[in-house]
This record gives structure tokens, sequence and C-alpha cells, in this order.
């Protein structure tokens, strides 16, 4: 197992490496530059400014020097929030995001998992439907319907909850969380209700029930460990996702989170910020990914000899 | 002798196999009977077949023409005239619905399509294969994964202009990532299981393997995440016509009018359900055929 | 008790304890849905008034709180709090007041201004305040090398282009000399009706020089001298919270000149893009004041005559450049077609529903008292036949033209509804193309594009500011159109006309060129559409719409309508 992830992690550094340089040509063949506005920019103004940020010097060399700050864990300046470096805006985001992904995951296995093993207890009868209907009812509800719903019925109508915020008053993460967490409960809910059936027509589960074990015994120390499997690929690049941060969700509540800067960062043609937030992105992808493989390995007995006999 | 058992041995195998190829066409053949049975299934597969058949026909069977406008009569409830109500500019909601079916059902079913055979080829692969071909193809997989969507987007959107076979492409090329993970990690669980080794002792070649026991076996999470994705590629198909790529304006789509209804929930809120309560109806036909196509293709469940 | 400790949700111990027993999570988080469910609490706008805090809506994060590099409206909206030019402008008319500059001469010829400054005039850290702030500062704001995007509006002062641009390079002959500590002369070019009002834009304003020289060079961008506990100001307020994303909270000043005058105590501007956020944040009491209002929500207040919905006039004008390359549009027969059957007031009634006013000049009536003239008007039958004598008898033959806008909802509802009344009274086909912004500004720049969907915002009131943006080589002209004639107005004949009344003639004269060419086609004029609480006083609409911090105070009505709308 560790041998596995040790792997990993040093095949991290050249994905790591072509993400970077993708990136960087993706970011500075796109149209339109950094400074460019609505009111014309004059010419003089732009020399300046590409001369403050290197942008005058050839693209190789561009690359080359930004790898090397890279290195050293300076991903530089921003170039729409002038005077902050793209370091200190990630920080800023952390907090708020990483809070809101941890909400929002548990809400969405809380839910997700209790919905879909309740359903394939009893496959084809109302403890399917009902939950798998409800499932279904959070995919078509993305987040930017079901956030602004939220916050009309619970905010303004009944005024039981602050309609935005984070931390600045009572009460203001519970429609975030919820918001956030539906989409990707009813995507846990089906998958492991898919996962959970596979799973229980399996034959040792067949044998364990003729031994006689009790239901509950089956359901949660046999069958959930192999049935939750595809829930687990999920769950690493979802986890990734939430903490990329959602942008509509920290939108509708004001949330100060990486998302809106991701997008904004696209948007402004900010180099550096994109570059920084993608590189933070790809290295939580990756660490993700191999978490969620070491769990399926540790939920699968085979793969968990698999994975002792190839490494 | 050697010869004569060599040769029966021979015709039994061959007798074996070909029992085998009559129950791989009888898999699909019980699973239709099957799926006959289930009426949910039925019911979901009818709704979709009236979707698209209304669909197809929209251009002759719509009440009204799609940019028709009337600034005047500006957005109205539910009436005899317009069933559904207009919008701000007047257009009849019924047929701006009718015809956001068109793109919406398209786009959905195509680029789930090509997110479903990449992603399934590439996680079938990889996982069968394993060792380095999987260690190379999955980081391919986080690779993708972390390149900025957005730039990327709008590069496609200026590199190639405007197409609607764009769509396809930029939606394809994210959605096929999660499907690839879930299809590797199913195969590579089964790859270990009691029967699948026991095919290999037996002898059967690894394509044999590959068609008659992992597919087969990870057709359920496969079909049930592919349920998942049409909804929300044709959400996708929302935010990248927004965007600039995919459909303009005066053209519409499930998911562009469903993004408007939010905007002006309180004040029409026909705006938002119509489209929303069609949407849902979709993905609830799609979740029970999907259901019960499930069910009816499981290879265990069809020894019962 | 609003803040009692179990309510208080981001600390350590809570993560773990969540992470460790989710079921107990869950419990967690429904009890407190129930908690807070019970008391309606008291919001932003409530104990703000007590506390005289005043809570505002500022659309984006600022992107610079420095006057020489920001750009954009909620920066303005911070930097006034925080800063103060020579001359400040009357909140109702507009017209200059005191402000720095307790008084100021104007010579003869109109070209030489003397500006008397106050001598209780201080920073914000309690320095003294004189004239050779402001020959530094605008030395400063001419420095290439920083890249001040609004360095024109220190063009009408003598050899300030010339310095900008490197053809002189001694600041001294740029005229601007601080006579003594306490007097500063400005020499102009010309005779400029509008410089009092450029002094009240933030880029005229003044810096503090050992604070930037602290933290980098003068010249240098994107030092942490405008970071809070850093800055140094001469405002009313000074800046005591910038957290991203998040909030900027400014206090009073208690150096200002003024103190005592000033009522707020406090003001926390929010960064709020989405409007529908906003709007709601504002309903439910989160906010005083929104900038932004969603047009279909701006019809629902105004049908309830709600107070809280303050629309006035904006210096500004929405219109769509015509590219005068494309062959299909090069002839202006077609153009004019084209601006006459826009059917302006079914879009401001029916689509905007703000008020917004019929533009058929671009230059909004009013400004300064100009009022053009103009014949352009809603006539399809007219239209129809200058489409015929261009060649295209009921739009037979006309290509498909595609009309640009870049990604909006309301660029989207107005380009649908232009592209439909142009099909239904020329018969022509118009396909709607939306792009993100930038790549919307970089076909713009570059011509290309065939219609394209713009906007201006006036930095002064003077018709100057509209008309100078269509001169042949105005970086904002953009549409290929070039007529010597009108640039020798607008360069020549206006600067040096002899009175207020002989100036606006040549200003109309040139848009009447303009309009008859039609390189450009005006749709509306701007309106400011605020939503302001009832318990804010002295919140006066104007043109520019820059309400004034200095007066607004606070007091809830008796019957706390602050609570609800």
């Amino acid at each position: 197992m560790w041998r596995f992830a040790l792997n990993r992690l040093l095949q991290a550094i050249p994905v790591l490496l072509i993400v970077i340089s993708a990136t960087f040509m993706l970011v500075h063949s796109a149209p339109g530059g950094p400074f460019s506005a609505d009111k014309a920019v004059p010419p003089e103004v732009i020399k300046a400014l590409e001369a403050q940020y290197n942008l005058d010097q050839p693209l190789w060399k561009q690359y080359i020097s930004y790898l090397g700050d890279v290195v050293q864990g300076d991903f530089g300046p921003s170039f729409k929030y002038s005077g902050r470096t793209v370091n200190e805006l990630i920080a800023a985001g952390i907090p708020a995001t990483a809070e809101l992904a941890l909400y929002a995951m548990m809400v969405a296995l809380i839910i997700g998992v209790s919905a879909g093993v309740a359903a394939a207890m009893r496959p084809n009868t109302l403890q399917d439907y009902v939950p798998m209907s409800a499932a279904m009812l959070g995919i078509c509800m993305p987040s930017f319907l079901l956030g602004p719903l939220l916050v009309l019925i619970f905010g303004i109508y009944l005024e039981w909850l602050p309609v935005s915020g984070w931390g600045d008053m009572p009460g203001d993460k519970i429609m975030p969380s919820i918001t956030l967490g539906t989409g990707y409960a009813a995507y846990i809910a089906r998958l492991s209700r898919g996962g959970m059936l596979e799973v229980l027509s399996q034959d040792y589960i067949r044998t364990a029930r003729a031994k006689g074990l009790s239901e509950p015994l089956i359901i949660f120390k046999h069958a959930m460990r192999g049935g939750l499997i595809p829930v687990v690929a999920f769950l690493g690049p979802a986890f990734a996702g939430l903490l990329g941060g959602s942008f509509v969700v920290e939108t509708i509540f004001q949330i100060p989170g990486l998302g809106r800067f991701y997008v904004q960062a696209a948007f402004n043609r900010d180099y550096t910020m994109i570059l920084g937030m993608t590189i933070f992105f790809a290295t939580l992808i990756i660490l993700f990914n191999l978490l969620s493989d070491m769990l399926a390995i540790w939920l699968d007995p085979k793969l968990r000899q698999q994975a002792r006999g190839n490494n | 002798m050697n010869q004569i058992k060599a040769s029966e041995q021979k015709k039994e195998q061959k007798q074996q196999q070909e029992q085998k190829q009559e129950q791989g066409t009888s898999l699909w053949k019980d699973a239709w009977i099957k799926l006959s049975k289930n009426y949910l299934a039925l019911f979901g597969l009818g709704i979709l077949a009236l979707l698209c058949i209304i669909s197809i026909l929209t251009p002759w069977i719509a009440p009204y023409g799609y940019e028709e406008q009337d600034l005047i009569l500006g957005a109205t409830a539910p009436s005899i005239e317009h069933w559904l109500g207009t919008d701000i500019f007047g257009r009849d909601m019924l047929t701006r619905i009718m015809y956001g079916g068109r793109v919406s059902l398209t786009v959905g079913f195509i680029a789930t399509a090509v997110a479903l055979i990449i992603g399934v080829l590439w996680g079938a692969i990889a996982g069968f294969v394993g060792g380095r071909v999987d260690a190379v193809m999955m980081r391919i997989v986080d690779i993708m994964y972390a390149l900025p969507f957005m730039i990327f987007i709008v590069l496609l959107m200026v590199v190639f202009g405007r197409n609607i076979l764009l769509l396809f492409l930029a939606i394809g090329a994210v959605e096929w990532l999660t499907m690839a993970r879930i299809v590797r990690s199913q195969v590579m669980s089964l790859r270990k299981q009691e029967f699948v080794e026991a095919a290999h002792s037996l002898g059967l070649s690894q394509w044999t393997i590959i068609r008659r026991h992992i597919i087969p076996n990870t057709l359920g999470p496969v079909i049930v995440y592919t349920t998942l994705t049409i909804p929300s590629v044709m959400l996708l198909e929302a935010f990248l016509s927004f965007l600039g790529l995919g459909i303009q304006p005066p053209q519409s789509s499930w998911g562009l009018l469903i993004n408007y209804g939010v905007e002006t929930m309180e004040e029409y809120p026909w705006l938002l359900i119509f489209p929303g309560v069609t949407l849902s109806l979709t993905l609830f036909a799609l979740n029970f055929l999907g259901d019960g196509l499930r069910d009816a293709l499981d290879p265990r469940t069809s020894k019962d | 008790m609003r803040h009692s400790p179990a309510t208080t949700a981001p600390n350590p111990a809570t993560h773990s304890y969540l992470r460790s027993n989710p079921v107990k999570a869950l419990a967690t988080l429904l009890l407190l849905t129930l908690l807070t469910s019970c008391g309606g609490g008291e919001n932003n706008v409530s104990t703000g008034n007590r506390s005289g805090t005043l809570h505002w809506g500022n659309g984006t994060e600022p992107q610079s709180l420095d006057p020489h590099i920001a750009t954009g409206v909620p920066e303005h909206k911070i930097i006034v709090a925080l800063m103060e030019g020579l001359v400040l402008k009357d909140s109702k008319t507009l017209e200059p007041r005191p402000g720095v500059a307790s008084s100021w001469d104007i010579s003869e010829d109109g070209r030489v201004y003397t500006f008397y400054l106050r001598n209780n005039a201080r920073w914000s850290n309690g320095d003294p305040h004189n004239a050779h702030d402001y020959v530094w500062s605008w030395w400063r704001a001419l420095q290439p090398a920083l890249g001040n995007l609004y360095a024109y509006m220190y063009f009408p002062i003598a050899n300030a282009k010339e310095y900008y641009e490197g053809d002189i390079s001694d600041f001294e002959q740029v005229g601007v000399k601080a006579l003594d500590d306490l007097t500063l002369q400005v020499t102009l070019n010309n005779p400029t009706p509008y410089f009092l009002q450029l002094l009240d834009h933030y880029s005229l304003y003044p810096v503090h020089r050992a604070t930037i020289e602290k933290f980098g060079d003068a010249d240098q961008r994107g030092t942490r001298w405008t970071y809070e506990g850093n800055i140094v100001g001469n405002g009313p307020f000074q800046l005591s919270e910038w957290k991203i994303n998040r909030r900027v909270v400014v206090e009073r000043n208690p150096h200002y000149w003024d103190a005592d005058s000033i009522k707020l105590n406090k003001i926390i501007f929010y960064p709020i893009e989405n409007a529908v956020t906003v709007e709601r944040m504002f309903r439910a009491g989160q906010l005083h004041y929104s900038g932004t209002v969603p047009a279909d929500k701006i019809a629902t207040y105004r049908e309830r005559n709600d107070p809280a919905l303050h629309i006035a006039p904006y210096l500004g004008v929405y219109f769509y450049r015509i590219n005068t390359r494309v062959p299909q549009l090069q002839d202006k027969r077609v153009r004019r077609a084209l601006g006459m059957t826009i059917n302006r007031d079914k879009i401001s009634q029916r689509i905007l529903k703000g008020g917004q006013i019929p533009a058929y000049t671009i230059t909004p009536p009013g400004t300064m008292g100009y009022h053009p003239k103009s014949d352009l008007a809603f006539n399809p039958e007219a239209a129809r036949q200058l489409l015929a004598d261009a060649g295209y008898p009921n739009g037979e033959g006309f290509p498909t033209t595609e009309i640009l806008y870049n990604t909006s909802e309301g660029h989207r509802k107005i380009a649908v509804a232009i592209q439909q009344m142009w099909k239904k009274h020329l018969n022509i086909d118009v396909k709607l193309l939306n792009q993100e912004w930038k790549v919307y500004l970089n076909s713009v720049t570059s011509l290309d594009y065939e219609i394209g969907r713009a906007g201006w915002i006036g930095d002064y009131v003077d018709p100057n500011n509209f008309l100078d943006m269509f001169l042949c080589n105005g970086g904002n002209n953009r549409t290929g159109w070039c007529n010597p004639e009108y640039d020798q107005l607008i360069l020549r004949s206006a600067p040096e006309a002899k009175t207020h009344a002989e100036r606006l003639a040549i200003f109309n004269r040139a848009e009447t060129m303009l309009l008859e060419d039609m390189p450009v086609i005006p749709i509306y004029i701007y309106t400011s559409n605020n939503l302001v609480n009832s318990s804010v006083k002295n919140f006066n609409d104007n043109i520019l719409n820059q309400p004034s911090f200095k007066e607004m105070y606070l007091e809830a009505d008796i019957t706390d309508a602050g609570e609800k709308n």
C-alpha cells in the first residue's frame, strides 16, 4: 500500500509539469490580455504594464522564470488585484472553501449513502422509489436553482436563516452546505444503490444469508464494503472538485472562497492567478484520486492482494 | 487415441462455446423480456419516446414561431392562447420548450454517448491491462481534470468558431473522465473475482472474458452513471451557451430556459416551473428506464 | 441572545467533532436550524442604525485602492471615502464646492487656476497636508510606469500630455506649481469649463508620499501601501479592515478637516457581484444600499411605489457600434435605416423597465446645459425607403449580419428585441453572437465584428467626454468611421470657443454630423437604479450616481421601517 502511494506521488511530478505547461500555453493563447479594458488603454500604459509583469519577454523565458518561481512555492503577483500575490489570494480563499467542502460532503454522504443503501435493500418497492426519486430531483435541481429557491423560502419568506454570508451570522453556513451537498448526494445515492445491488446479488452474500447472519450485519459489515466502491471512485474527484471551490454557490451566498477567484481569474485573464489556481487544483486532484484509490483497495480485499502483488 | 481424444475435446469445447454464445444472445433476449415486465421502465421508455417524437415534429406542430415576439404582451401567466404562458418578450413558452427540447435532447444524448464511449473504453482498458498502461492512462485523466475548463472553452470557441459540434466535443471532453474512473475501478475489482479467474483457467481468450464477463458486469454502474450524466450534460450545455459556445438566442434549450427562469422566479414563476418540470420528467423517465435496463441486464439476476 | 457560543460553528473543535461523528453532526446542523429559526433576530440595518454603521453593497472586490491605479465604480466608492481632492461636488447639483482648497481664483482668460488650501487639512496619520503634496502626487500619476488608465484626465493641464508621452522630460514645465505651502497654481492649455470637476475625480487625488515611498518606488505598481494598516489618506474616513472577497471597512478619520460634520461612524463595503443576491440581502435587511437591481425586480418595486427604489438619470449612453468597414454596412443609408427601426420606447418600457430614457443622441441631453438636436426617430417607413435606396428593397439581398454583445443577461435581452425589430421592419436576417468579456473586447478593438453593443459612462459632465470618442484615431472609436471635419470641430473649434453657448453649438454641429453618418446607433440613456433603505438620510441622487458619504447619516424611522419592505 505505501509503496503504491509513493509510486503514485512520484508519478505526480510529470503530471504536474504537463498540467503547468499545458495551462501556460492555453492561458497565453487565449484572446484578450489581462490589461485590455472597456475604455481604450493607451499603448504606453500597456507597454509599462507588460514590462512590469515580464510579459514583454519571449514566451519561453517567461515560462522558465515562472517554473523557477513555482518550484520555490511562489505563484507570483496577481495581475488584476494590484498589490496582492497569488499565494495570498489562494490562502485567503482556502478556509471558507475547505469548510464548505467538508460540510457539503458530509451532507452528501449522509443523505446519499443512507438513501442508496435503503433503496438497495428492498429494490422495486416504495423504499426504493421514494429515496431514488428524491435523488433524481436532487440532480434536476442544479445549485443555481436550489440555492436561490432555498434563500427565497428560508431566508426571505420564513426568515429562519440569513440569506447570505459565511461566518458572519449564526446559521449562515447551513443553506450553502445543503445547496452544494444535494447535487453530490443525488449522485452518491444512485451510485451506492447500484453498487449495493451488485454486491447483494453475489455469492458470498447469499452464503452469508444462508448461514443465517442477521440482515443488518450482512449489509453493514459485508455488503457495504464492496457496494460502496463506485462511490469511493466518485468521491476522489468530487472532493477535489469541492475544494476547488464552487463558483455558483459562493456567488449566491456571498462566500469568500476559491471558486469565485478561479472563475474571475479566467474571465480577467489574470495569468498568474489562473496558473496558481490550476496547480493548486491539480495537486488536490492527484492527492484525492490517490486517496480514493487507496480507499478502494482497502475496501476490496482482492484489490488489496493485487496491490501487494504488483508493487 | 490421443488424437481422437484431442479432437473430441475440441468438439466439446466448441459445443460449449456455442452453448455460451447462445447464452450470450439469450442474455439480450432475456433482458428484453424482463424489461417488458417492468412497467416503470416501460413508462420511462414511453415518455422518452413521446418527447423525442414531439421534438422531431416540433416545426410542424408548434403553436407559434419560437422567435415571434410581442413586447406589448410581455410576460403573461398561462392562458387559453398560451397554455404555458409567455416570456418577457411575449414569446409562447410551450413553443419555446418544444424547440428547446430539440437542442437539449440532442446534446444530452450525443454528448453523453461521446463521453460514454471514450470513458468506458478508456476505463476498461486501463483497468483490465493494468500495470504501466493503467498508470499512464489514469495520469492522463488526472491531467484532463486539472486543466482550467473555462479557458479551454474560450480557446475552442476562438480557434474553431461557433459550432454545435464543438459543444458535443467540449462536453464529451469533460464528462468522460469520471466515467473512466468508475469503469476502471469496477473492472479492476471484477478482474480478480472467482468467475473471471475461473474463465481464465478455462483458457478463454482475453477478449472473450472482456466481452462475456467484464462488460456485462460493469453495465450496471455504467448505466447508472449514464442516467446521471445526461442531466448534467443538459445543464452544462446551458452554461456553455451562456458563455457563447453552443446555441445563440433566439434559439433556446431547457437548460437556458431554466437559467433565465431562475432570475425571475418570484415575478414570473411559470418561466421556471414549466421548463423545470419538463426536464425533471425527462430525467425521471431516463432514471426508470436506466434502472430497468440495469436490472434486466444483470447477469446474476438472470439466473434466478 | 444572538451570539451564543453554541451557534457559532467555525472553530477547529467543531471541525474535528463533525468529522468524527457525521450522524451527530447532522443532528447538530438540524439543531442549529431550529435554534436560529426561533428568534427573528436583528439584522444589519437595525444594528447599523444604532451604531452609525452603513452597510453598503458594493459590486465587486476592489482591484486596487490606489487612486492612480484604480478604475471602476466599486473602487471609486471606497476611494472617495478615504481621500479627497481640492474641490468637491455638490451631491445634488454637482456644482464645485470647496474641498481641501477652501477657495480658488480663475484668471481672466480661464487658463490659470489658483487654489488656496486649508491650513487645517491633515493626512489621516496627522501629518500636515499641503500644496507640495499635489505637485508630487500629480507627478506620480503621470509616470508611465505606473500604468494610470486615467492619465488623460490630466491632459487639460499645460504640458501634461507632452510630459506623459515623453516629449518633455522636465516636470517643471508642466502647469502645476506650489506657490507656497498653501497655494497651488495650475495652468491649463485652454480654458476648460469642466476642469474643476476633474479635481473631484480620484485620479487627481493627492497621495501620501512618505507612505508610498515606504513600501516601494513612487511609480511602482502593486506595492502594499494601500493595505489595511498601511494606507494614509486625507478623506473623511480611514481604512480599518480589508478582507478579500468579504468586506472593506472604513471608520471616521479624526484628522479630517471637516471631521465634526461627519455623522457616519463606519461604512462596511461588501463585494457582492450577483444582482439577485444583493437585492435579496437588501430585502432581508442585511444592507442599507444596493447599487444594482435586477430588471424584473425594478418593475416590482415600481409597482409597489416602494420608496427604497431610487431611479435617476445617469450620465451614460447605451449604443450599438457599427463596423463601417463591413461591405453591407458601408452605406450610411443602411446604417440610418438600422437606427430608425429600433423602437426605443418599447425597449425601455418593456425590457429595461428602469425608467431608461430612449436615446436619439450619443450625448445625454442636458449635459452641462447641452440639448442636442436630433433628426433620428423611430420611422420604419422612411427606413425601408433608405434601405431600398441603398440597393436592398424589402431587405432582399441583404447579407445576414451579426450583433455582437458581451455575455450578459441585459445585453442579450436588448439584442433579442432588436434582432426581431430589424426582421420585422426591414426584413433582414440578424444573428446574435455573444462573447465572453475579454474576447468581446478583442473583437471590437480589432474591428472583427459587424454590429457591436457598447456603453459609455461619462467621467465628467461635459459633451466633450462623449464626442471625443469618435475622433479618427480615438482609441474608443472602434467603428472605422473617420471624418476630419468632425475632428476639427472637437479638437480645434470647441476649445477655442469664446462663450459657453458657442461651444455647445459647435458640439451640436459635430453631433449632427455623427448622427447623419451613424457609425453608432444610440439606444438609451442609462439611469442609476439604487435601493436605499429608508433609514439612510441625505442620500442624494445625481447624474454621476455619486452620493456623498460625508453628508449621509442614519436614522431609523419611528415605525422601524428598516426591518422590512
